[in-house]
């Protein structure tokens, strides 16, 4: 395992030609943990996340690798290190899936040679890890959407990154598939300490699988920790606007939210009638 | 077919394969090629024994023969040559870098760009040679800029590019009906013959330029192979991998436009070349590797082979551009009723 590098956000301002989306953002991601960065719709949590991942550059502040501002390293050695899931990365057709987690290893190859054995062993790793080794030789455009989803999470494993950033890796999956994604993303931290950071829709899964939570509004960040110390009703009541009641997920015990709409709120009331 | 593929498990194998593949599909495609050049040197009004060639290739003067294959068969064959590598390897740099084989330089209207530069020379200024070249090389620098400029109204999409270029080809196709119809009756028939593609003409003079063009910008088309694979996964996982997309991009589109606009100064545009040699290319070696080389090569067989079929094969000769354009409106129109049938858009 290779030392961790940490990543961290410079007072950034960021966002699309003159449109700011992101309105200064100070944040550190933790080292060696896995944080899940929350927020409803069009808050900049995708572009926090693509402006850590140099996608797109601040217009003011600064992102640092252990000190050094991103921009300022060699791009190939920065793939190294820190590596990104797009939240639609483009399938060549035809291509095996062996091929596309091949071409994580292009940040390591010289401007002429092929792949070499080393090249070769970190695929295996990353099929392995992934349990895709049998689908190798097969075409990605054959596959279901959660295997797909796999063969793109094994290349960016490829990439033997120290830090891996997600934009919404379980988006458009069954729920049975995003558990198995955040199952195997959390033995990649368990087992090599990655640093994983992404953007995650579903709060429940958000609050049980991060260490640690950002919680954005309108492009600022408004709170940030663990899911114990953070998911409260009143910080969904900010960030989403919407009422809940907070409980124990009876699986892991982590915070639980449950939302109260206008409809199907009477439960307690009507059964202290009955009863 | 299907159970052997699955029974491959073996990741290694399974990419030791698909090396064999490419390099077997490349070096086959490569003897074609040889093959095809070969016989455009034997056969034409007479028909010259092997040993007669290369007695006259190595410099010895024999009776006719030294005229016809020195100044007629061998100018005509190694034009048809690096054209057909030029428009295979720009036709199918494009169709990659905007992922849709409907991205040819001869479907987007940079062709046509160095058509109507071309034409002008030929026909206004009559002007003929280097100059030719270089005004087609601007003409359709200039055109290529046009269309990406205009494509980038709004957001930029690979689609939209597609639509305007097909636009910007109508406009300048008028453009050349135009100058023909102005043109005096003298210069038209070899402006025709021009702008269907042909190889009847073709000198020696012409081949060092066009064979030092091929080496630079082929080349780095070449070198930029596994650049592009990457830019093919899309824009975002392309800087996440560590490739500066802008300038890979800038220096891609720059070599394709080099060697298309100086090819289709040289023999006009031989139709559907660029088009079809891409597609053909992958269908052959597979879309793991880099897949320019062998299209240059597809590129090349489809002018050799038109050439020679489009001389011998009828009792009228053909221009090499009319066999190509045969071959090549059916690809087009099977690919434009398959796109349709899929729900997708350019």
């Amino acid at each position: 395992m290779k030392t961790s590098q940490s990543l961290k956000a410079n007072h950034i301002h960021a966002g699309y030609d003159k449109k700011i989306i992101i309105d200064g953002i100070d944040i550190t991601i933790p080292n060696n943990k896995i944080s899940v960065i929350i927020g409803a719709n069009a808050c900049g949590k995708s572009t926090l996340l693509k402006t850590l991942a140099r996608l797109i550059q601040p217009s003011v502040g600064e992102i640092l690798l252990d000190g050094k501002k991103i921009s300022e390293i060699p791009p190939k050695q920065l793939a190294r290190v820190l590596g990104l899931l797009p939240q639609s990365p483009v399938v060549p057709e035809g291509i095996t899936v062996a091929d596309l987690v091949g071409r994580g290893r292009f940040p390591y190859q010289s401007f002429l040679k092929g792949l070499g054995k080393k090249d070769y062993e970190a695929v295996e790793e990353a099929l392995e890890i992934m349990g895709i080794t049998d689908l190798a030789n097969r075409c990605v455009d054959e596959l279901s959407g959660g295997q797909r989803q796999r063969v793109w999470i094994a290349m960016a494993l490829a990439q033997q990154t120290d830090i891996l950033l997600l934009d919404e890796p379980t988006t458009y999956l069954d729920i049975t598939y995003q558990v198995e994604i955040l199952d195997l993303l959390t033995d990649l931290n368990r087992k090599r300490g990655t640093t994983i950071v992404m953007v995650l829709h579903d709060i429940n899964l958000s609050a049980r699988y991060a260490d640690y939570i950002f919680a954005l509004h309108k492009g600022k960040l408004i709170s940030e920790g663990t899911p114990a110390e953070i998911i409260t009703e009143g910080l969904i009541k900010q960030v989403f606007d919407l009422e809940c009641s907070v409980i124990k997920d009876p699986v892991s015990g982590s915070p639980f939210i449950v939302p109260k709409g206008r409809h199907h709120v009477n439960y307690q009331t009507s059964s202290v009638t009955t009863g | 077919m299907m159970e052997e593929k699955l029974k491959i498990n073996n990741v290694k194998e399974g990419y030791r394969q698909r090396r064999f593949r490419w390099l077997t599909v490349t070096l086959l495609l490569a003897l074609l090629t040889l093959v095809l050049c070969v016989s455009l040197l034997l056969f034409g009004n007479t028909r010259y024994p092997l040993d007669t060639v290369i007695r006259v290739l190595l410099g010895e003067q024999v009776q006719g023969a030294t005229f016809a294959i020195g100044t007629l068969r061998l100018p005509r064959m190694l034009s048809g040559l690096l054209v057909g590598i030029a428009f295979g390897m720009a036709g199918s740099t494009f169709q990659t870098i905007l992922r849709n084989p409907l991205a040819s330089p001869d479907v987007i209207g940079i062709t046509a760009g160095s058509s109507v530069g071309a034409m002008i020379c030929i026909l206004v200024l009559k002007l003929s040679g280097t100059v030719v070249s270089i005004v087609a090389v601007i003409s359709g620098l200039l055109v290529a800029s046009l269309i990406y400029a205009l494509s980038k109204i709004g957001s930029f999409s690979g689609g939209k590019l597609i639509l305007v270029g097909i636009g910007i080809q109508a406009m300048l196709n008028a453009v050349i009906s135009f100058l023909l119809l102005r043109a005096s009756q003298y210069d038209v028939p070899a402006a025709y013959r021009w702008l269907s593609g042909s190889l009847n003409g073709m000198q020696m003079a012409n081949i060092p330029s066009l064979l030092i063009v091929l080496v630079v910008f082929g080349s780095i088309v070449i070198l930029l192979g596994r650049h592009l694979k990457i830019l093919e996964l899309g824009e975002q996982s392309a800087i996440t991998l560590g490739v500066k997309t802008d300038l890979v991009r800038l220096l891609l589109v720059l070599s394709a436009v080099f060697l298309i606009a100086f090819a289709t100064s040289v023999t006009g545009p031989i139709a559907f070349v660029a088009f079809l040699a891409g597609p053909i290319a992958t269908k052959l070696v597979g879309t793991g590797a880099p897949n320019e080389f062998p299209a240059g090569l597809v590129g090349a067989i489809l002018v050799l082979g038109a050439d020679l079929i489009g001389q011998f094969a009828f009792n009228t000769r053909f221009p090499v551009g009319v066999i190509t354009g045969i071959l090549g409106a059916p690809y087009l129109l099977i690919l434009l009723i398959r796109m349709n049938q899929r729900g997708g858009s350019v």
